[in-house]
């Protein structure tokens, strides 16, 4: 059934389902890059209650809510069909993003700020655990049995292009209006522009055809009466649907975080790299290695989708420690020591006082220019005490900017490691959606899908941190989780997986 | 190859509780450190919400390890259908 339809058909099914998908991704991250100024705007200012709620939005939205959409949004998918389904994600996506821009400041509302913050926030967790399942679903269930690989890739594209066009709307749009006006009201812009892009999606995705795998199920009256009971409770597919989990998913959400958040965080918190800079050489990476969702789509029809995925975790467990030592070292103030200094302007210094003891301290902020083009703001910020006089502290060094060569340098590990996302990433939709029956393939998938990414890649920030809180750790030691992760997955996956493509899901 | 799956699957098994008792162990240590009551709810409440999280994970890792050990795994040649 599927293998007649025509060409540019298949391409509409591609873009219609890629378009919402990718926009649904879009909406998820505009939140966490924003995170910290919608803190300011939209929380109280009493820090332990802003946290409390940050935590709900951030642990509750990504860990419970994301797999809970999954079942939710998986059970209707194979009840009444991918369309319907996948256009209620989109509109639920859509509308709490759209919302959220519309929030008045914790200033003017109050304590219902942040609830409704919150509640949008889960809105969205909920409906991109939906999205997802549905959209590789739906495009497999429209691809000749052996290109599955390479048109369920584009479907792979979008979160990493959701991504891309996140921090390329927020980048555009803080440079056009400037850090105080995009802190004061410009990061609303973001998240109200979605509203258009869902629009066009929606009325692009009513005018697309119910799956004909899932239209010929229901013709025939062998839809699944309970999808959650099929997939779960009976041996046969609850096996297939653990194994997908530990041996493909598990490793590929932990390369996928690492890949594309750590690496940004690492560069900005732990490197200090200025605040556009982290995102120019993300941004650059991502457009290098983009094409490769597709390449590595497109040859796993042809070798199998096991080995480009395991060999995918396999680079990341090699490299990680290297890639991320070299980040330390080239952004080390202390290694451009050669390097003359342009020029060093310093601000006043600002003196706040500390208590009543009558002690204060004084910050003086110092932007430093070498000539090999490296930029720094040097902070130090000193006690000035009653009785001892002044008392220096530890200097900081912040804002960095790199200079050329050091700069692609990193883009280059950024697009390596983004590579390594493109190769365990690009073939696991058509992995998965071979690895169930049509009846159930939506509940089955979405599952270990948003467990693997949503929890195991998802956890990658806290896990990384709480693990550089260990005795005896170091600024790398955080990547001891995504390596020991990925090498877990790897050893079920080597062990466990089969690397024979089903080639008849049409059951 | 079909012993070393059944094999594993016993490792499979016992890494599941092993992993749940650390993060337990771990979520006492962190509420024990924090400061302030606000502190301490924040820091319950994250890993309250991972414990939620990782007990049906764990619990799952141990199924997978048990259909190891039966076999299940053995005969995989491609994906299997209901």
């Amino acid at each position: 059934m599927s293998e007649e339809l025509p060409k540019n058909n298949i391409f509409k099914v591609i873009g219609a389902s890629s378009l919402g998908t990718l926009i649904e991704w879009y909406d998820f991250y505009i939140f966490g890059s924003l995170a910290v100024i919608i803190g300011h705007q939209l929380f109280p200012e009493d820090a332990g209650a802003s946290a409390l709620i940050n935590t709900l939005a951030i642990f509750a939205a990504g860990f419970i809510v994301r797999p809970f959409g999954a079942l939710v949004f998986g059970r209707l998918g194979d009840l009444i069909g991918r369309k319907y389904t996948f256009l209620l994600t989109l509109i639920l996506m859509g509308g709490s993003t759209f919302l959220i821009g519309l929030i008045p400041s914790y200033k003017t509302i109050g304590y219902a700020a942040p609830i409704l913050v919150l509640i949008l926030r889960l809105i969205q967790g909920l409906a991109l655990g939906g999205e997802y399942g549905g959209a590789a679903t739906y495009v497999a269930e429209h691809a000749p049995k052996n290109r599955r690989g390479f048109f369920t890739s584009w479907i792979q594209t979008t979160a990493t292009l959701g991504l891309f066009l996140s921090l390329g709307v927020i980048v555009i749009t803080k440079n056009i209006l400037g850090a105080d006006v995009f802190g004061d009201w410009g990061w609303r812009i973001p998240f109200l522009l979605s509203i258009l892009l869902v629009v066009v999606s929606i009325y692009i995705r009513l005018k697309m055809h119910e799956s004909p795998m899932f239209s010929k199920l229901k013709s025939e009256g062998k839809v699944s009466k309970n999808p959650l009971k099929e997939s779960f409770n009976n041996k046969a597919n609850f096996k297939m649907v653990l194994l997908a989990l530990f041996g493909a998913t598990m490793g590929q959400g932990v390369i996928w975080y690492t890949g594309q958040f750590y690496a940004q965080s690492f560069l900005e918190n732990t490197c200090k790299l200025d605040f556009n800079d982290s995102r120019y050489i993300l941004l650059w990476g991502i457009a290098f290695a983009t094409p490769f969702f597709v390449i590595f789509g497109a040859w796993s029809d042809k070798v199998g989708r096991k080995w480009i995925m395991l060999s995918g975790m396999l680079l990341g467990i090699i490299f990680y420690r290297p890639i991320y030592q070299t980040f330390l070292n080239d952004t080390s103030v202390e290694n451009y020591a050669n390097s003359p200094v342009l020029s060093s302007t310093s601000s006043d210094s600002k003196i706040t006082p500390l208590s009543a003891s009558g002690d204060s301290l004084s910050v003086v902020e110092t932007r430093v220019k070498l000539a090999n083009g490296m930029q720094f703001t040097r902070v130090q910020t000193d006690t000035i005490s009653v009785t001892k006089g002044i008392l220096p502290a530890k200097e900081l060094v912040k804002d960095k900017v790199l200079p050329t060569p050091v700069f692609w340098k990193f883009v280059g590990l950024i697009f390596f490691q983004i590579l390594l996302v493109t190769m365990v990433y690009g073939p696991i939709a058509a992995f998965l959606v071979e690895l169930f029956p049509t009846k159930i393939r939506y509940t089955s998938m979405s599952l270990p899908y948003h467990i693997g990414n949503g929890v195991f890649g998802g956890l990658v920030p806290f896990i990384a941190t709480l693990i550089a809180s260990f005795a005896g750790s170091n600024p790398l030691s955080g990547l001891w989780y995504p390596i020991g992760i990925a090498t877990l997955s790897l050893i079920i996956g080597t062990i466990y997986l089969s690397n024979k493509a089903d080639e008849n899901i049409n059951d | 190859m079909n012993r070393l799956k059944k094999f594993l699957g016993l490792i499979w098994m016992v890494l599941g509780p092993v992993a749940m008792t650390f993060l337990f162990i771990q979520a006492i240590d962190k509420v024990g450190l924090a400061h302030s009551d606000i502190e301490r709810t924040n820091t319950m409440l994250q890993w309250g919400i991972i414990l939620f999280i990782f007990f049906p994970i764990s619990l799952g890792l141990m199924i997978f390890g048990f259909y190891a050990w039966k076999g299940e795994y053995e005969k995989l040649e491609s994906s299997q259908k209901i």
